[in-house]
């Protein structure tokens, strides 16, 4: 049979088109070649966080974030979806100059943030070290359990008459077809490569290298954290240039566990955990939570972000390849963008209004011919 | 955070790792050894250490206390900083321990399978029973069913009737033909033989079934009774304690942990005990469980090969060859049967750090799936419990530990090392 | 008579035999469980060799391993990591 579209990697990204598609009523079928979520989602910490670098990651996050409260009230509690809201924290003042234009740039997008005094911030997060200069408080962000978020939309998708298959692994895209590594052929109308970082072993030129990165995670202990807490600094430590960085970033999970990142880092493209970079990890996080040296480190792991030159994620036609669509790249910003992903190319790819502007994230702008697919 | 330079780290202090250490020295060179326990003798010779009860553990703790084998204890492998940088946690803090060669012998540890009630406080491992009363833990006068499979179920009867428990039953799940064919093959194995002969006879009126399993235990906070299957019949036992474990399984994280090849839930090693990764040695029951002839003749090899003195002597080589033999005899007789697959229910615990069901495990791909979906091996023990009973009711390969290896203080990454005397003696 | 040490197991103290180990001077103590389970459900001692982690307990401040670890004297121990 032919499929409508075959979609290849089950990671959120690869989970949510399939069950916008089947729900549109296509013949949609997604291939994993491991299991759901288990690659980038699985490492991932699971921030739904409005980002406001620049206006097209803006309104791809803004937009993302309100589809995720729409489907929290149906999400599975083993989702764990919680609304910690963000806390970004400014260590002086000019950072918290920074607060007061972030505050500006989300309200642009309607995201309501509020500004926090050192005052206020003691009452909030009672854990966090004395003398900090203040922050941002975004009451509307959340946190969720990627693998599983991943699982339960592929679980609608089916639901919904999509076909899912874990432990096939597509070795070749064809003409309108797949290659599966048992030398089986699958055919389609489109297929959607959604497979993160693995996207440069189908698609020769597509520009997605990895970042590494590393997080730990606490046994469940005191001090008790109320919201995602981020350092306003983070943002120059996720884009700024290709050294290794190590940004503030804790999570309480809903378990009563502490989950600390953040590091990214180019040069390493081993699985491995680095003690360096854990034990930079955990300096900076005890820099703002002092309470951290008292706590316990249940386990480390790493994971790889899918990263474009210009930090945008592809999503839209890859014009190099009739037929062939790209859901990619999203670096540190797949399962909080995974939502708009999915609305994004399908209604690209069904010729609906689309939900906002779809030139930032249009993968021609790194085609071969760029000017020529630009042009259409 | 104390830093130590060794030339070879040997990694576990039961039989095997004894005889590395003491074998490396012998062949001139440094080790130093290391144990999580507070004392050495691994779970064999526990409690030994001041009166050992055997010729082996006799002969092999004077030699260890003769030697200049510097050792630690109640430190516990961590992580690797870096190839040949180890790092240790214990009590006082963390140690860091540069190597130019590793031997690790971290032994074996129960199976243990799940089964509705295995959670209860007085539920323990039946060598966990034992080690725990080699430690002190109060058993006289306490009844205890002793159940699993496998020749631990006969020395922890022993042990626990010997401190003064009363052993109501040792149910051993395999059937009385396959025993019997085991007990044949002792024959070849005179010290074996000596040692189960001695057994029978201090085991004298505590009966011992064979086909026989616990279905159930029963408790409020603590455990009251047991359900048994024997043959065709089903049968509750008031009881204090249960003691049961289903075999052995190798401890294989530190091999998983520096990539080493594994086969069979086991590490790979050459003849020379060199595992996959330059420079690392396994010896014991990381490799393949064997018993404690087995991790003596294994350990004296790998301390030698990593101390540089590769060539083995015909009656080691031959001894090997006997304990080898030994144990896959052992796996043949004592074959899990089919039914313990079973016993869980849907809402029985599966992973007791997380709280994860047998039924919602029981729907996922593999271990890894399972971990992701269910959180299951993802608490403290990360899956050394689960995983094991996983490999057993699934097939599921088992998934790779991350660092730390154990739980530690956030404060143990952020230390920075002060060397200690290179020269320190023990 | 073996020696005895005294501990203070949450607080309230007591005396166990010297020597022994934190999981069981706990039993010695009459402390049936070492920590609750997520449901709550009462845990204790299971693998006796450092495996299972069901016999952590905080002592002194710090996550112990209460099989592991050797009762000493003046020891705090805390049933609730």
């Amino acid at each position: 049979m032919t499929h409508d579209a075959i979609i290849v990697g089950g990671g959120i990204v690869g989970c949510a088109i399939a069950e916008r598609l089947a729900r549109a009523g296509l013949a949609v079928c997604l291939l994993e070649r491991d299991v759901l979520g288990g690659a980038a989602t699985a490492a991932s910490m699971g921030h739904l966080v409005v980002l406001d670098d620049d206006t097209a990651e803006l309104s791809l996050s803004a937009y993302s974030c309100a589809r995720w409260r729409e489907l929290a009230p149906q999400l599975p509690a083993t989702a764990e979806y919680r609304r910690t809201g963000t806390l970004w924290i400014a260590r002086d003042a000019a950072e918290m100059d920074e607060a007061a234009r972030k505050r500006e740039r989300l309200a642009s997008a309607g995201v309501d943030g509020e500004l926090v005094s050192p005052a206020q911030l003691a009452l909030l997060e009672p854990a966090l070290a004395p003398g900090l200069a203040g922050g941002l408080r975004v009451v509307a962000d959340a946190v969720v359990y990627p693998p599983v978020a991943a699982a339960w939309l592929a679980r609608r998708a089916v639901a919904a008459g999509a076909q899912v298959r874990c432990g096939v692994e597509v070795r070749a895209i064809g003409d309108g077809d797949v290659l599966l590594a048992d030398g089986g052929r699958l055919r389609a109308r489109h297929v959607i490569v959604a497979n993160g970082c693995a996207v440069p072993e189908l698609l020769a030129g597509v520009p997605v290298r990895k970042r590494k990165g590393h997080l730990l995670i606490t046994t469940r202990a005191q001090p008790a954290v109320n919201h995602q807490l981020v350092e306003l600094g983070y943002m120059q430590s996720a884009h700024g240039g290709d050294g290794e960085s190590v940004a503030f970033n804790v999570q309480p999970r809903p378990t009563g566990q502490l989950l600390l990142g953040s590091t990214r880092q180019f040069d390493d493209l081993g699985c491995g955990v680095a003690p360096r970079l854990l034990r930079r990890l955990v300096a900076r996080a005890q820099e703002f939570l002092p309470a951290l040296e008292r706590m316990t480190a249940l386990r480390a792991w790493t994971g790889f972000r899918p990263t474009t030159p210009d930090h945008r994620p592809l999503i839209g036609a890859w014009p190099a390849r009739p037929g062939v669509w790209l859901a990619c790249g999203h670096e540190g910003l797949g399962v909080t963008t995974a939502l708009g992903t999915a609305d994004l190319l399908a209604a690209q790819l069904l010729d609906l209004p689309l939900p906002f502007d779809a030139r930032p994230y249009a993968p021609a702008r790194f085609a071969p011919d760029a000017e020529l697919a630009h042009a259409g | 955070m104390r830093e130590l330079r060794t030339e070879i780290l040997v990694i576990g202090a039961g039989p095997a790792g004894i005889a590395a250490a003491v074998s490396a020295e012998r062949a001139g060179a440094r080790a130093l050894l290391v144990d999580m326990q507070s004392e050495p003798g691994g779970q064999v010779w526990r409690g030994q250490w001041d009166k050992p009860t055997n010729r082996q553990s006799r002969r092999w703790i004077a030699a260890l206390r003769q030697s200049p084998v510097e050792c630690r204890y109640g430190l516990r492998l961590v992580d690797f900083a870096a190839p040949g940088l180890a790092v240790f946690d214990g009590p006082d803090g963390s140690l860091r321990v540069r190597c130019e060669r590793l031997v690790v012998a971290t032994g074996a540890r129960e199976r243990l399978l799940p089964f509705p009630g295995w959670t209860l406080p007085g539920v323990f491992g039946a060598g966990g029973l034992q080690v725990l009363v080699k430690n002190g833990w109060p058993v006289a006068g306490k009844r205890v069913v002793v159940a699993g499979s496998g020749p631990l179920l006969l020395a922890a009867a022993s042990s626990l009737r010997a401190a003064g428990a009363q052993v109501l039953l040792v149910a051993e799940q395999a059937a009385a033909a396959d025993l019997a064919r085991f007990a044949a093959r002792l024959a070849s194995h005179p010290a074996k033989l000596v040692q189960a002969a001695a057994l029978r006879l201090r085991l004298a009126g505590v009966p011992y079934r064979s086909s026989a399993w616990v279905e159930r235990a029963d408790g409020d906070e603590q455990l009251r009774s047991v359900r048994l299957r024997i043959g065709r019949y089903s049968e509750r036992l008031d009881c204090d304690a249960l003691a049961v474990g289903f075999g052995l399984v190798p401890n294989i994280e530190i091999a998983q942990l520096l990539g080493c090849t594994l086969a069979d839930g086991a590490v790979v090693v050459d003849e020379q005990q060199h595992s996959s990764v330059a420079g690392i040695y396994f010896a014991g029951e990381a490799c393949g469980i064997g018993g404690v002839d087995q991790a003596l003749i294994q350990g004296e090899i790998a301390g030698r090969a990593a101390a540089g003195s590769a060539r083995l002597s015909f009656g080691l080589r031959r001894a090997r060859a006997r304990s080898e033999r030994f144990a896959r005899a052992l796996d043949r007789h004592f074959t899990l049967r089919d039914e313990l697959r079973h016993l869980a229910a849907a809402d029985t615990v599966l992973c007791r750090c997380e709280n994860v069901g047998y039924g919602a495990a029981q729907v996922c791909r593999s271990q890894r799936d399972a971990r992701l979906q269910t959180r299951l091996g993802m608490g403290h023990c990360q899956g050394r419990v689960c995983g094991a009973a996983c490999a057993f009711l699934f097939g599921w390969d088992a998934a790779t530990p991350r660092p730390p290896l154990a739980p530690v203080p956030l404060s143990c990454f952020t230390a920075s090392p002060t060397e200690e005397n290179p020269q320190e003696s023990p | 008579m073996p020696a005895e040490v005294r501990i203070r197991v949450d607080g309230v103290v007591v005396s166990v035999p010297a020597g022994c180990s934190v999981a069981a001077a706990l039993c010695h103590a009459g402390r049936g469980a070492t920590r609750q389970a997520l449901d709550g459900a009462p845990r204790a001692a299971c693998c006796g060799m450092g495996v299972c982690f069901e016999c952590r307990v905080r002592i002194d401040g710090i996550e112990r391993l209460g099989c592991l670890t050797r009762v000493a004297e003046g020891m705090e121990i805390g049933c609730d990591a």
